[in-house]
């Protein structure tokens, strides 16, 4: 076990420096650092001055060194401006350059300065990434217990009313992207002029002129402003889990030993529970957990839309702004988040069925 | 229960039809079925696949799926009638008193539940018993179907056991509450037939302990013979002949009966003396069933007009116990007279060596524990294995599973490579190319035919491309047109009609598929050809055809066959020479005579005695090996069979458990692995004996 889960921790980390290089790569392109250059010093600088901002503020050079750099396995860029001050990146302009470390780079914990929110990337991305952790929290406890229930009740019995009906749910949440759920929810129960708030309010059932709130924020976490959210990346993970349940039910209640136990003389509901249920959730559990890298996707869409400032709204406005740093740090955190989760998921798939062997 | 009088039947069942409904028809799955099992008797249900005889079974316990209806008829259980029972008086009979044993034991054992809690579930749903109550009696019920270390197996998961193992906590599971009735659904058929025996042995001796009616579902006539008091013959869908298990077998009054047994291999069988007689035609459809006597069109003594005008009553045969036959001409056949066409067929001379293996050996190494670290540990899958084929010969290699049989065949088919040793194959060096470094020539003459004809076909690709296909791998002729010609005269080769040529795989039935298989092989001209279990997934009747067809085209071609084969009845009808293979080791070698009298090896001895025999006239000596064959990963120390041997204490002291046996060399040329010596060897006796008519 401990061999296995080191080696899934050794290829996390080359799959890590891989991922990261091409972003860093693709973030530091020439184009993209001229209109960092242009926005950070000033618009109206002639070509000459920009590549002379670009080389001074430690952009120029191979893309290997400074993706070193920024690592932290190559020393930090040092020069001076043309004003004559020393300028570094392991020390802030007018400290003595002498003091500071050689080496600063994501090893040592310096994630660079944000660009966007003016502060050091690390501390912001970890606010934030707390704020999306839990918008998630609650999104996992609605969308698996549901999607479980939703999937072992159709499957159980294959064809009848209930599974059609509830297929028929799953495949429509499915089938509706976030963005086009979301605005639908927040059109129905969000808005004072349409859908149901205006007609509850007019009858004087709620108090506020909408039911739930078309805006969540970390810092209050209420019923009223989260359902919204949550519902809409839930409603699609619904769908998608409940349908592989549902196969995956399906399955073993054809398998011979389910028969086995019908021919015992168990009764229906002892088959389920007792003989199909814990068969059926393996396939279930690895979906599950492949659900955690998506939730990282699905937040960026649900975030902006509710302006909810957490790690998908931090990813948008880091594009958006141009923070080569905090974009960076974005990516660290999800090649983390997605390889975390599939050694989790590998691990828990061995336990829950005992025939398993990795190697 | 109190109404039921144990003088009557326990389980009678009358004129019982059984349809599935479909979206476009009704398919009559049984037609007018009638039997009685009476308290203690075991009733035996022999048919090939898609007679109706899993259907009744299934039906006895009303669980016939979504779409299949009892459309007439009744089942009475101890006075009571099942097909009119509801759901919840069902649910009490079904474990209770009607218990099933499945054919497949690893399908039908919750793979997450421990053994013990899927035993200790039935006494606690039907007699309310505690959880540890039950757990006591699972314990004892597993230490009674003879499993060693009951209270480890209890704690383990199915995957855990073998499958001789699995099959008896099967059993055990039906035994939990002491059923009046047993229904076994080809209990064996998954298992080896050493293994078979010893089940067989215990369903047996259960049985009488317990006092249980069994209902024993089989293809296999032997076994059949074996366990049964009385016998019920099935053909698509309809009880053709029933009665007596010696009276069916030795005063057969139904044509299929008959040619079921003359397709058959008895001893005595011999492919150019006496070669089985297969079935002409296919087995019906179920939708496509011929007016009147469904097997007329495979009859012999079919006659138009008056088996085909209108369908067939049960007729019994007077002065028999309760013997009946569904036939009309029953009393005008003459049915001693010996078969009509017979052809008797010259034996094929053996020419030179083609393919020589010496010293072969065979290792893997493969690593414990569940993250896939843990110790290395070598599989010896084939050790020091030499011999030769000659041109024409039929080298049959026998055993159980896990001897290293199909290892074998691997390796001389280039899949894989040998860990030591020499393969000479026309002279030239084979041992370490794998297959993708053989030239066309190699490839195209050691050609193999697969045990499942229905997965080795491609499913989307015509029969007639699919011949195409090798020969141009085999790059044979010069054009298309040269290739479309050669692939026609393969289809005639194996007695497939040309039209054939157009169809796709899933429209062709098991035997033809195999034929498709055997012509692919063919196809470059092959020389040497390894045929895995060529006919073990296929029914007897097909059996019998198939085995001639390759027969035929060995004579022709003066081909060698590798018959690899755990059936010993085929292996004795057709081979001239028999390699017996335990744990990788060869043990036993010699032609076919050598090998089937003694003496014998002790494994062959056992191996022999476990095949049974559909033949009343032959008595047998049983010999049950006790224990499950060990695993390759930590075999024995010494000889390979010491564990299960029933001569170890003859051989000379402490030798067994130590060292390996040398080869002895007997008279023409047999060896066996052994270290009793000859004396003890010569003293031996015959397992099989065939009584004086």
């Amino acid at each position: 076990m401990l061999i296995f889960i080191a080696r899934r921790l050794g290829l996390m980390v080359l799959t890590a420096f891989v991922l990261t290089f091409v972003v860093f790569y693709l973030t530091n392109l020439p184009p993209n650092l001229e209109k960092l250059a242009r926005s950070e010093g000033s618009v109206r600088m002639s070509d000459e001055a920009v590549a002379q901002w670009i080389i001074d503020n430690g952009h120029g050079g191979s893309v290997l060194g400074r993706y070193g750099q920024w690592l932290g396995v190559v020393p930090g860029w040092q020069n001076v401006d043309e004003k004559g001050v020393p300028r570094g990146r392991c020390f802030a302009a007018g400290t003595d350059p002498a003091a500071a470390p050689r080496y600063c780079g994501v090893l040592q914990g310096n994630w660079g300065y944000s660009t966007f929110f003016r502060g050091p990337v690390l501390q912001n991305l970890g606010e934030k990434l707390a704020a999306t952790g839990w918008l998630m929290l609650w999104v996992m406890i609605v969308m698996v217990p549901t999607s479980l229930v939703i999937g072992v009740v159709s499957g159980m019995r294959e064809g009848s009313r209930t599974d059609r009906v509830l297929s028929t749910f799953s495949i429509a949440t499915t089938a509706t992207p976030e963005y086009v759920s979301g605005v639908i929810l927040v059109a129905l129960l969000a808005s004072p002029v349409t859908g149901l708030s205006p007609l509850l309010a007019d009858w004087g059932w709620i108090d506020g002129k909408v039911l739930f709130q078309g805006a969540a924020s970390p810092d209050k976490i209420t019923f009223w402003s989260f359902t919204l959210p949550v519902l809409t990346i839930a409603l699609y993970g619904i769908g998608y889990i409940a349908r592989m349940t549902r196969a995956s039910m399906t399955e073993v209640m054809t398998a011979q030993y389910i028969r086995t136990a019908r021919l015992k003389g168990v009764s229906f509901g002892q088959v389920v529970m007792k003989h199909a249920l814990r068969n059926a959730l393996i396939a279930p559990f690895t979906v599950i957990m492949l659900q955690f890298p998506w939730l990282l996707n699905g937040v960026v869409i649900v975030e902006t839309l509710f302006n909810y400032k957490g790690f998908g709204w931090t990813l948008v406005q880091a594009a958006g702004n141009n923070d080569i740093n905090l974009l960076l740090g974005c990516s660290v955190v999800a090649v983390f988040v997605v390889l975390v989760t599939q050694l989790i998921s590998d691990i828990g798939y061995v336990f829950l069925n005992p025939r398993i062997r990795l190697s | 229960m109190a109404d039921w009088d144990p003088s009557k039947p326990i389980l009678e069942i009358k004129n019982l039809s059984i349809s599935f409904f479909t979206r476009l028809r009704e398919i009559p799955a049984v037609m007018d079925f009638s039997c009685t099992v009476m308290p203690g008797e075991a009733m035996g249900l022999v048919g090939e696949s898609g007679c109706g005889k899993s259907t009744v079974a299934l039906a006895v316990m009303r669980e016939l799926g979504k779409t299949g209806r009892i459309v007439g008829g009744s089942i009475t259980f101890k006075g009571r009638d099942l097909t009119t029972m509801g759901d919840e008086e069902l649910r009490h009979i079904r474990g209770s008193e009607i218990a099933m044993i499945y054919q497949e034991p690893m399908a039908s054992l919750n793979p997450a539940m421990k053994i013990g809690a899927q035993l200790a579930e039935v006494p606690m749903i039907h007699s309310g018993m505690s959880k540890d109550e039950a757990w006591k009696l699972a314990r004892q019920i597993v230490a009674d179907v003879r499993l060693p270390d009951p209270d480890r197996i209890i704690n383990a998961y199915p995957h855990q056991l073998s499958g001789g193992q699995q099959q008896r906590i099967v059993i055990a599971m039906a035994l939990m509450a002491k059923p009046a009735l047993l229904i076994l659904d080809e209990p064996t058929t998954a298992l080896d037939v050493t293994v078979e025996a010893g089940i067989v042995d215990l369903v047996k001796e259960l049985g009488e302990k317990y006092g249980t009616s069994m209902l024993f579902i089989s293809h296999n006539l032997g076994l059949v013979m074996d366990v049964c008091d009385r016998i019920c013959v099935m053909y698509s869908g309809e009880a053709v002949e029933t009665g007596n298990v010696t009276e069916v077998f030795d005063k057969m009054r139904h044509p299929y009966t008959q040619a079921l047994f003359r397709s058959i291999p008895l001893p005595g069988a011999d492919k150019n003396a006496r070669p089985l007689i297969s079935i002409p035609g296919n087995f019906p459809l179920p939708h496509e069933r011929p007016p009147g006597c469904n097997f007329g069109p495979r009859c012999d003594y079919f006659q138009k007009d008056r088996c085909d005008a209108a369908d067939i009553a049960m007729d019994p045969v007077p002065g028999d116990d309760r013997h009946g036959t569904r036939c009309l001409r029953w009393q005008e056949i003459d049915w001693t007279a010996p078969p009509a066409k017979r052809e008797i067929k010259e034996k094929a001379a053996v020419g030179r060596v083609v393919l020589k293996m010496d010293d072969l050996k065979k290792y893997y190494s493969v690593s414990s524990g569940a993250f896939g670290g843990g110790a290395k540990k070598v599989v010896k899958a084939n050790e020091t294995l030499s011999f030769e084929a000659r041109e024409g010969e039929t080298l049959a290699i026998v055993g159980e599973s896990g001897c290293g049989k199909s290892t074998f065949a691997k390796v001389l088919m280039g899949l894989e490579t040998a860990t030591s040793g020499s393969i000479m194959l026309f002279d030239e060096n084979v041992q370490s190319t794998p297959i993708q470094k053989r030239n066309t020539d190699t490839v195209s003459q050691v050609q193999m035919v697969f045990q499942n004809p229905f997965d080795t076909l491609n499913p989307s690709m015509s029969v007639g491309r699919q011949i195409i296909r090798a020969l141009e791998i085999f790059k044979f002729g010069n054009s298309d047109d040269e290739r479309r010609q050669r692939m026609l005269e393969l289809l005639d080769l194996v007695k497939l009609p040309r039209a054939f040529a157009d169809r796709m795989p899933r429209q062709l039935s098991g035997g033809q598929k195999q034929r498709v298989g055997i012509a692919r092989a063919f196809a470059g001209g092959a020389k040497v050809v390894v045929a895995d279990e060529p006919v073990s997934a296929l029914d007897v009747s097909v059996q019998a055809a198939v085995t001639d067809l390759l027969m035929d085209i060995q004579r022709e071609n003066r081909t060698t066959l590798l018959f690899i084969s755990h059936d010993l009845s085929i292996v004795r009808y057709l081979s001239d020479r028999v390699m017996v293979m335990y744990l990788g080791h060869v043990v036993e070698m010699g032609t076919t005579d050598q090998v089937f009298s003694p003496p014998y090896h002790p494994y062959t001895e056992a191996l022999l005695s476990a095949v049974p025999i559909a033949d009343t006239k032959v008595e047998r000596k049983r010999i049950v090996l006790e224990g499950d064959i060990p695993s390759a990963v930590n075999p024995p120390p010494g000889c390979p069979f010491q564990t299960r041997c029933r001569w170890k204490s003859q051989a000379p002291a402490g030798l067994c458990e130590t060292e390996v046996p040398p080869v002895q060399v007997l008279e023409g040329g047999h060896q066996i692995k052994c270290h009793l010596t000859r004396d003890v060897l010569a003293q031996m006796e015959p397992v099989i004996k065939i009584a004086a008519e």
